[in-house]
């Protein structure tokens, strides 16, 4: 046990350093640097611009500056706006971010799981065929289509919900249930077809020989173990909803991380860039690590060494 | 009463109880069964016709504009409105499904071309090939890829060719997986064995017997993630980073649908039903190949 959680935490390291190096090269090989604007400055002020941010550094020394900020918890200034850091960037919008996600989290595994019970409970009948048949639709709805259609329904029609911005709780619905849309379809699938594998075992039939009661039956002795994939799914999931963040916060107006990343892009502020997929990436990945660290307490049968 | 064994006779022997059927056609019945993914396959038949011969019928041309026509909602001349440039947007929805569905075959076919390389290799020779190789893989997995798309479109430059370089090279991993884990189950049965017996070399191996064997594995694969590339193109136009003007794709258009939803709502309407609707026919097709070409794969 001790010894395969000393094992993931090497490889999250490992797996963060390629991030950063990759990030790093992949900002660095832009052809021109984040200052070749329409209108050409004069050459001084170039060189003064890149004498400031250090641009003109052989590479490695950059990369060992970088490194040496990155270990202070420093992502450097941005490019665009003069007076602001990185950090202050990710300071303002990544509350807003975690806010609007963590609703959508918990929307979509609340509605998920049962939906996909239901389904498995009910195989081949009426129920299943409905789960079954929204969850298809669900995942082939891209977010962005979702938001414009919500907005258009609550926002623009029946005027019961505010259409965009950011504030009180009920600025929160609308882009929540956005996001939530695609990862609840999935939990749903992946439920009810896990539910089924467990459903067949014969530890089940067992109980149900018993004559232990279905409601008990399913909540005892199925559901842990057919949560187990789900378990899986939701680092995978927190990075969809994160990712998926970026569009609907920029359709919904919101100050979050996720529309910062779009500005930047536009603006192509690259420090903001690299910072903000540096902070993200860092973030998933700890999040998949205590993914796997629950699983490794959820399923004792899991073999330290993790083979397939 | 007589326990004795029968004799089989050579007209037992030889009696079949149902008729021989190969592979492809046992998938086929076993698909047709299939009410759900014989919808799927029909739509995207159908959107594949539109893609093909709707801007050939078509009197406008996908980046004509005339502005006097601007923003005209559906009529008998113009069937799905116009835009604000007044460019025929039925037009443009069957363009937009050429460079769509193109984005999603070739950004998939290349996933299968580094995938069952990649797989088959680290499959095939095992030990600690497979090792450092599956270690790569998942060094990569617990990357964020979408954000790597983004960024590689950021280096790149927006652009047909480079989507497909975006795409292609990064989401090749779970095809590599698959391809991986059928090939090592496959290599230690007989005739595998026979066949090295027999003096065939690793390629003859790898090409020949494992992985037309995986072939199931590897079309569900495919199939599902040729939605998936058109789904990341769609994201990727749709914060300006996809194909360049004018030409269109479904997530240009949904992204322009965007700005005049309020005035206009039928503009995003039409690239967003096309999108959503082929999502539906490969994800309904998928699911169906999944239950025809390997009913004991189940997720």
């Amino acid at each position: 046990m001790f010894k395969s959680i000393v094992g993931r935490i090497l490889s999250m390291l490992l797996v963060l350093w390629v991030i950063i190096t990759v990030t790093f090269v992949l900002m660095h090989a832009i052809p021109g640097g984040p200052f070749t604007a329409e209108k050409a400055l004069p050459e001084a002020v170039m060189k003064n611009i890149e004498a400031r941010y250090r641009l003109n550094d052989p590479l490695p020394k950059q990369y060992a500056d970088y490194w040496a900020n990155l270990l202070r918890g420093d992502l450097g200034p941005s490019f665009k706006y003069e007076s602001r850091s990185v950090n202050e960037i990710i300071a303002e919008g990544f509350p807003v971010s975690a806010e609007l996600g963590l609703v959508a989290v918990t929307l979509s595994v609340l509605i998920g799981i049962p939906a996909g019970m239901a389904g498995a409970l009910y195989q081949n009948r009426w129920p299943d065929h409905l789960v079954m048949l929204l969850a298809t639709v669900g995942i082939s709805v891209p977010s962005f289509i979702l938001a414009t259609l919500l907005i258009f329904c609550f926002a623009l029609w029946l005027r019961i919900l505010p259409a965009a911005m950011w504030g009180s709780p009920e600025y929160v619905i609308l882009p929540a249930l956005a996001l939530a849309g695609m990862p609840t379809a999935f939990i749903a699938r992946l439920t009810r077809s896990s539910m089924l594998e467990v459903l067949a075992q014969d530890y089940i039939r067992t109980a149900r020989a018993k004559g232990i009661a279905p409601f008990t039956i399913l909540w005892r002795h199925a559901l842990k173990n057919a949560l187990l994939p789900v378990v899986t799914y939701l680092g995978p999931m927190i990075a969809a909803i994160f990712t998926g963040s970026f569009v609907i916060e920029s359709i919904f107006a919101i100050p979050g991380l996720g529309r910062h990343f779009v500005t930047s892009i536009y603006n192509r502020d690259y420090t903001v860039i690299l910072g903000i997929t540096v902070f993200y990436s860092a973030l998933l990945v700890l999040m998949n690590f205590l993914v796997d660290l629950a699983y490794l307490w959820l399923d004792p049968r899991i073999k330290p060494e993790g083979e397939d | 009463m007589d326990f004795s064994p029968l004799k089989p006779t050579a007209e037992m022997l030889q009696k079949q109880t149902r008729p021989h059927l190969g592979f492809r056609q046992d998938a086929w019945l076993r698909l047709k069964k299939n009410r759900a993914a014989l919808a799927g396959l029909s739509i995207i038949v159908f959107i594949s016709l539109l893609a093909v011969f709707g801007p050939m019928i078509s009197p406008y041309s996908y980046s004509d504009q005339t502005l006097a026509n601007a923003n005209q909602p559906p009529s008998a001349a113009h069937w799905f409105g116009t835009d604000n440039l007044g460019r025929d947007l039925a037009t443009r929805v069957c363009y937009g499904a050429r460079i769509s569905l193109a984005i999603g075959i070739v950004a998939s076919l290349i996933n299968l071309g580094i995938g069952v390389l990649y797989g088959g290799i680290s499959g095939y020779f095992g030990g600690r090939i497979d090792s450092v190789m599956m270690r790569i893989v998942d060094i990569l997995y617990g990357i964020p890829l979408l954000l790597y798309v983004i960024l590689l479109m950021v280096v790149l430059k927006p652009g047909l060719l480079n989507v497909f370089i975006a795409l292609g090279l990064v989401y090749w991993l779970r095809m590599a997986r698959i391809v991986r884990a059928q090939v090592l189950g496959l290599k230690e049965l007989e005739f595998v064995l026979a066949a090295r017996v027999l003096g065939a070399s690793p390629r003859r191996l790898i090409f020949g017997h494992l992985l037309p064997n995986s072939l199931g594995p590897i079309i569900v694969t495919l199939t599902l993630s040729i939605p998936e590339a058109i789904f990341i193109e769609a994201f990727l136009s749709f914060i300006g980073l996809g194909v360049s003007a004018p030409m269109a794709s479904w997530g240009v258009l949904a992204s322009e649908g965007v700005v005049t939803l309020r005035s206009y709502p039928f503009q995003l309407l039409w690239p967003a039903v096309a999108i959503s609707l082929t999502m539906l026919g490969f994800n309904f097709l998928g699911d169906g190949l999944r239950d025809a070409l390997d009913p004991r794969m189940r997720r």
